[in-house]
């Protein structure tokens, strides 16, 4: 896949200068409203999801080739708002090339639909999200604590919890 | 579709009646087959498992949550203590993350000598794996020869970072120093003998029929499960999928090093053991193009608010020790934006997903670890075999709990 030379920072760009990518095809082929947003930023390519239509996103660009689930984290934006980010980092062994999906989440009860049914890989991966930071995950067939201990309090990721814990 | 790890079992099994005679079995957390603080829980049918469910965090220390109170390059040194047998592969993949962040060229002899040192890293931990996997299996001889030759390469490290196991060689920006004056030979010297050395093991453990009859046909793990599973690296490789990054997507370099990529089709606990021994001798054709090759030059990027000063220009020219004393009290500032670095570590696709704010400290650095993922594949490889295979396959899949933990 021939990759622009410069950076694309707006959805608008993204659509001008990737105009063939799989991924985007697959996702405004679901719904153009899928794609909220879009980035091309220093060779990666990170596109921004509808929260309530990631499982639908994730199976879209699974059969546009991007076949490997890679990693999913989050990122806490306390104190602004949308707080939370999930990002999804997925690989295709075909075109060799790495896409990001992200989701953003309030802070009140953030909620997303698990994308174990289309990669079971991101199983331990969500659980550590949920477990560091909080973040539930629909539909996950075994959200427990993975890192922390089951009766633990609070999210340890969370930037609002102390580096040093609470003593 | 495979199923991982479904539902809790923990103090009991999950019916009674038709299964009253499972039992629920606790390996580990401290059990020497478990190659660090890994629990598993079994049920068991007599000798046969029916289900496995990995309980992992007693080594979790936070590590990420500890980078995001640190300057960009005191993250450094904490990334050796992830993966304790690899520590170079984690340093790679770090700073390769915040130097794409900084978009900061590297001179290419620092490049050569990163792949030079990573691939006698993933020498370093194969050799670990095999040692420990063939006692696990009974055949301590082999555990004591890999020990014999790892010595060799953790005295070369030794040599270069002035540390056997923490080195945090490479660093944002290049190197630490320049390499001593006689490395490149000592390395040479050693990977002279090594292919013998390999060959020594496989005279042990390929003819021998208690380490076949162990291995051959247990811990089978299919090619869709494996990718379906984020299982990477020499585990999925074993599965017929014919993937590598170093050079289906290099960096630092890789795509001017020729190699093969082996790849074994079977799935099983010797097909894993084959495709590491071949990727042993990959790893010396590369270091030996890395020494035929190595290139002149700075070690060091032209960077002077980055990277730190050499000690002579510090002690001696006024502009490098401000520079000296800003970076090391303020750090450098990194530019806003996210990054996802992927490499091949000894253990499979390794990931620095590195969030920026603008500021000196990063504002989040998730590890993507290689084990992490490959024990979700374990149940799948363990269902319904005898209890014993367990510890085949737990040696087989070369996890470190470190890096699982965090």
């Amino acid at each position: 896949m021939s990759a622009p030379a410069n950076d694309l920072l707006t959805r608008a760009a993204v659509l001008e200068g990737l105009p063939d990518h799989p991924a985007i095809k697959a996702l405004l082929a679901l719904s153009p409203e899928v794609l909220i947003d879009a980035r091309f930023d220093r060779g990666e390519l990170t596109l921004t999801i509808a929260p309530e239509q990631i499982r639908a996103a994730a199976e879209a660009v699974k059969m546009a080739g991007y076949n490997a689930f890679e990693d999913t984290t989050a990122v806490d934006w306390f104190p602004s708002s949308p707080r939370l980010q999930v990002s999804y980092h997925i690989l295709s062994h075909s075109y060799k090339e790495r896409i990001r999906l992200r989701v953003m989440l309030p802070a009140e009860d953030p909620t997303v639909e698990t994308v174990t049914s289309v990669w079971p890989g991101a199983n331990y991966y969500e659980r550590e999200v949920f477990d560091l930071f909080g973040i539930n995950f629909e539909g996950h067939p075994n959200l427990r604590r993975i890192m922390m201990p089951d009766d633990w309090a609070g999210h340890p990721l969370r930037k609002d919890y102390p580096v040093e814990g609470y003593r | 579709m495979t199923e991982t790890a479904g539902t809790p079992i923990l103090e009991a099994p999950q019916a009674l009646g038709a299964h009253d005679q499972h039992m629920v079995l606790n390996m580990g957390p401290q059990h020497p087959s478990m190659h660090g603080v890994l629990r598993l829980v079994v049920e068991i049918d007599g000798e046969i498992v029916v289900r496995l469910y990995p309980e992992i965090g007693y080594l979790h220390t936070g590590i990420e949550k500890t980078c995001e109170a640190k300057f960009y390059q005191q993250v450094v040194p904490l990334t050796d203590r992830i993966d304790y047998l690899s520590p170079m592969a984690n340093n790679l993949c770090y700073c390769l993350a915040v130097e794409k962040l900084l978009q900061l060229e590297i001179p290419e002899k620092a490049q050569w000598i990163r792949v030079l040192l990573t691939e006698l890293t993933r020498l370093n931990s194969h050799l670990i794996w095999l040692g420990t996997h063939a006692m696990d299996i009974g055949a301590l001889t082999v555990f004591l020869y890999c020990f014999r030759e790892r010595e060799d390469i953790l005295r070369i490290f030794e040599a270069v970072a002035g540390q056997r196991m923490m080195t945090s060689y490479f660093r944002i920006g290049g190197l630490a120093m320049e390499p001593p004056l006689d490395l490149f030979d000592r390395i040479q010297s050693f990977i002279n003998i090594f292919p013998e050395k390999i060959d020594e093991y496989s005279n042990l453990l390929t003819g021998n029929p208690i380490f076949r009859n162990r291995l051959m046909g247990v811990g089978v793990l299919s090619a869709e499960d494996a990718i379906a599973l984020a299982v990477t690296g020499p585990n999925m490789r074993g599965s017929g999928v014919d993937f590598d990054l170093r050079r289906d997507m290099p960096y630092s370099s890789y795509e001017k090093f020729k190699f093969s990529v082996p790849v074994a089709t079977a799935g099983d606990c010797w097909a894993r053991y084959e495709v590491r021994l071949q990727e042993m001798r990959e790893s010396v054709k590369i270091i030996q193009q890395a020494l035929d090759g190595m290139p002149e030059g700075p070690i060091k990027a032209d960077a002077p608010k980055i990277v730190l000063p050499d000690r002579e220009k510090m002690k001696t020219q006024m502009e490098a020790l401000i520079h000296h004393f800003k970076i090391v009290t303020e750090g450098f500032a990194v530019p806003a934006g996210e990054v996802y670095q992927g490499i091949e570590s000894p253990r499979g696709q390794m990931g620095y997903y590195v969030v920026s704010d603008g500021t000196a400290k990063p504002y989040r650095v998730h590890m993507r670890n290689p084990s992490f993922a490959t024990l979700q594949a374990i149940e799948t490889m363990c269902k319904g075999r005898m209890l014993a295979d367990v510890v085949a396959v737990v040696g087989s899949i070369d996890i470190v709990l470190g890096e699982i933990d965090r």
